[in-house]
């Protein structure tokens, strides 16, 4: 019996140490950031380029990075909306859920979901290369789209399989065709979860490297044409911790910071949209 | 008993993959009556139901033989346009399915996809509806709010409201008080009442006395087969087939 | 004469369709499009000597992509053996324990766990786990390491998986029905054994797709791992010992890719084996987590 009491105690004691190592490093992390960031951000960190010498200390900032990312996981989260929407509409809407061409996209997709973004990168590359594309804002917006389109239509796919049919079925006996249904009724049903999928696709495209460091190149100047190279934050992170000059890593430290914090934001702004948008939804 | 038919069944047959649902239906259904399509569960009153406005057609692995007529077309026919025949019949469900929008939406939603747009013709179309419904006191100080709000009972009269908003000939009513209280039962009930005037009405009840309150017209359906029809005295005082008798006697159930 | 309505509806259908259509094309493409890259090197040389020799000297036109394999490899395991026991700790912690108001508010810290990027983990491998390593551990257990090396990229590895794994296994968790754990309780076990006993043993292919899952992620993984595991080309003999993850390979040499005969369908085939490998793990992990929902249902 007290064998049992032991046994128990020690492993609820396990767990709560097991919870508490995972919350503590998550917090460890933020700390670090925040801690090792905060100091060198400034003001001229998030209004400027890099002016010149930046990279051996001197004056300039990352807005270059910044607006890069910005329109780039912008860019390519609008071509997987564009996208994205039609597939789900399509699969929950005209077809049955056990055609071929449903199973078949679901699968696609989970396999799309899973390849590991340097793949993408790779393969944007290639991409790149056949279409005559120079590493460029452009390269880096289809390379992106295409890692993060698995991943806003699994997340829209989620949110409408789960729409009661009876809800449908109200709208058809009403007369209605399948795409009023769809683009009246279903849409505005799962708004919610729409605006949330994009959002998380945003944050996803806009926080990864590996897609855009063999497509999207770099560059100290603001993104201003679709031809040219971009800059983004998390190869501005990478770039500049590799350097031996103190200033210009602690400026690493805090254009991670400056990361960090807009997902977060990206974060918060998704979980308020939802509760806005979820006025009309119907239980 | 004298009357015009509305909906004319010729030896309908409606069944699931292997499972037989409805077998050589035959039936007239009187127009502006209250027609009840009563029997026990499983025996095929929502699959008629289902067959007349045509939302059989949504479930998976149905197919139907023979032919439904309404207003001199087979509604069956290939070139009929399945919108057109949803307009004319107006559905209540059992459980009050709200759409996604504000009351008002809700009403308008039917009129806005058949061509209407303007809100001068609107904003009249939906009271009339709403008051048609004996819901406009209850929600015209809010109609901006989203229907999900209101209780199953006013929701259930959004339904009917919105449903008649598209001007459908027929009304048709599966189980359509089951979900709710007495008293809004009550309410529906007198709705049809009042509507049997302008509409023709079917409803499918598992309730005999409901039955019994409302119908004109009855058809009695025992495991797909109809076993029974007619005006709603006869069948109810005196029922001509053996099972009919043992239904309304309670002995079968 | 169609109604302009059922027109719309028809169109949109069509062109609804197409778009459901490329996706399938966009696999294809992506498969397609790595095999043909990787064709001038898998013709060249034999797929064995590609996958197990050790000798990497793309100037020389030697491409053996053992040490790489195997760096992903111990890498991998590493982030496993740390993150398996901690998450399945938790996820049970979380499922059956856990009083409701530490249920809700983990679950947006979770969230935020999974949406941190890689390169921020990078940086914080860099700057407490390296000099950690460096300055701490290895010491302790005797030897020298500079800090990048296998057990820095399973350390950061682990830490990203975690959003994963314990996800999949809540879920689960979950899916074992109360009667079950009720059963058990009012046959006087302790809450513990129920778990041990009963809601493990029912749970375990779903806690093994959840691992597969997040092996899956952790192979593929870049960033993080390109900056603490060490990127030396050589087979890790411990783990303190650098390692050069096969992600980290690809995204390293992009510059010299075009520049060296044959490095461009070398790094292409990497990426293919990368593909294949994770894809293989997720269909397994996937067709694991089918058969659990279907039970269910």
């Amino acid at each position: 019996m007290n064998g049992r009491r032991i046994e128990e105690g020690v492993f609820q004691g396990l767990m709560i140490a097991s919870t508490l190592i995972i919350f503590l490093t998550l917090g460890m992390i933020i700390a670090t950031v925040v801690a090792e960031g905060l100091p060198a951000l400034s003001l001229q960190m998030i209004t400027q380029t890099p002016q010149g010498g930046y990279y051996l200390g001197k004056e300039g900032g990352v807005l270059n990075a910044i607006l890069g990312s910005l329109f780039l996981a912008g860019g390519a989260s609008l071509l997987a909306l564009v996208m994205s929407l039609p597939v789900v509409l399509y699969l929950n809407v005209y077809s049955h859920p056990r055609s071929p061409l449903s199973r078949f996209t679901r699968f696609s997709l989970d396999v799309l979901w899973g390849v590991p973004s340097i793949v993408y990168g790779a393969f944007g590359f290639t991409l790149m290369i056949a279409l005559g594309l120079k590493a460029s804002l452009l390269a880096g917006i289809l390379t992106v789209a295409l890692l993060v389109l698995p991943i806003m239509c699994r997340a829209m796919d989620e949110v409408m399989r789960m729409s009661p049919p009876e809800l449908a079925e109200a709208s058809y006996s009403l007369g209605a065709t399948r795409l009023e249904t769809a683009l009246h009724i279903l849409s505005r049903q799962c708004l919610p979860g729409i605006v949330t999928a994009v959002l998380l696709a945003f944050g996803r495209g806009i926080g990864d490297a590996a897609s855009v460091i063999l497509t999207a190149g770099f560059t100290d100047a603001l993104p201003t044409s679709l031809l040219r190279p971009a800059a983004t934050l998390p190869l501005a992170v990478f770039f500049q911790l590799g350097t031996p000059i103190p200033e210009v890593r602690e400026r690493a430290y805090a254009s991670a910071l400056i990361l960090t914090l807009l997902i977060l934001l990206i974060s918060l702004l998704s979980r308020l949209l939802a509760r806005k948008f979820t006025r009309h939804v119907v239980r | 008993m004298d009357f015009k038919t509305h909906i004319s069944v010729r030896d309908l047959s409606v069944s699931y993959g292997t499972a037989v649902a409805l077998k050589n239906i035959t039936v007239e259904i009187p127009e502006k009556k209250i027609t009840a399509i009563i029997g026990p569960s499983g025996c095929g009153k929502s699959t008629l139901l289902k067959s007349f406005n045509r939302m059989i057609d949504l479930a998976e692995g149905a197919r139907v033989s023979g032919a439904i007529v309404v207003d001199g077309e087979n509604i069956f026919d290939p070139g009929v346009e399945v919108t057109a025949i949803r307009k004319k019949m107006g559905l209540l469900s059992q459980r009050p399915f709200v759409l996604p929008m504000s009351i008002y939406d809700n009403v308008a939603y039917g009129p806005r996809i058949h061509g209407t747009g303007s809100r001068k013709v609107l904003d009249p179309l939906v009271e009339r509806y709403l008051r048609e419904a004996d819901l406009w006191e209850e929600v015209k100080d809010r109609l901006s709010q989203p229907a999900s709000r209101l209780s199953v009972g006013q929701q259930q009269r959004l339904c009917l409201a919105r449903g008649l908003a598209v001007e459908p000939e027929i009304i048709l009513g599966d189980e359509p008080t089951s979900a709710l209280d007495p008293k809004s039962s009550r309410k529906i009930e007198q709705r049809f009442l009042e509507l049997k005037d302008d509409y023709t009405i079917v409803i499918v009840t598992h309730i005999l006395r409901q039955a019994k309150r409302l119908a004109d017209y009855v058809v009695f359906l025992y495991l797909g087969e109809l076993i029974e029809a007619g005006p709603a005295q006869e069948i109810f005082r005196n029922p001509q087939k053996e099972m009919t008798r043992e239904y309304i006697g309670g002995t079968i159930s | 004469m169609i109604s302009f309505r059922l027109l719309k509806d028809r169109i949109a259908r069509g062109g609804m369709l197409s778009v459901t259509l490329s996706v399938g094309v966009i696999l294809f493409l992506v498969v397609a499009g790595l095999l043909v890259k990787s064709w001038p090197i898998l013709s060249l040389k034999p797929l064995s000597s590609l996958l197990f020799s050790s000798a990497w000297r793309p100037n020389h036109g030697e491409f053996g992509f053992l040490p790489f394999l195997l760096g992903t490899i111990w890498v991998t395991a590493v982030a496993i053996v740390i993150a398996v026991p901690l998450c399945l700790l938790s996820a049970v912690y979380f499922s059956e324990y856990a009083p409701r108001l530490i249920r809700e508010l983990s679950r947006p810290l979770v969230d935020v766990l999974a949406g941190i990027p890689s390169v921020v983990y990078g940086l914080w491998g860099v700057l407490v786990i390296v000099p950690l390593i460096n300055g701490q551990i290895a010491p302790f257990f005797g030897s020298y390491s500079t800090g990048y090396c296998v057990l820095a990229g399973g350390a950061v590895l682990a830490i990203m998986i975690f959003p994963v794994i314990i996800h999949v296994s809540v879920e689960v968790f979950r899916s074992v029905p109360g009667e079950v754990r009720e059963a058990s309780l009012a046959l006087g076990a302790t809450r513990f054994q129920t778990v041990k006993f009963v809601v493990l043993r029912r749970a375990l292919p779903g806690i093994i797709a959840a691992v597969v899952l997040g092996v899956s992620r952790a192979f593929g993984e870049t960033m993080a791992v390109l900056m603490v595991a060490g990127n030396v080309p050589i087979i890790p003999r411990g783990i303190f010992d650098p390692a050069y993850p096969l992600p980290a390979l690809i995204a390293n040499n992009y510059g010299e890719m075009l520049s060296i005969p044959l490095y461009d369908s070398a790094l292409l085939f990497a990426s293919l084996v990368l593909f294949v490998v994770v894809i293989f793990f997720i269909v397994v992990s996937r067709l694991i987590l089918k058969r659990i929902q279907a039970r269910i249902e």
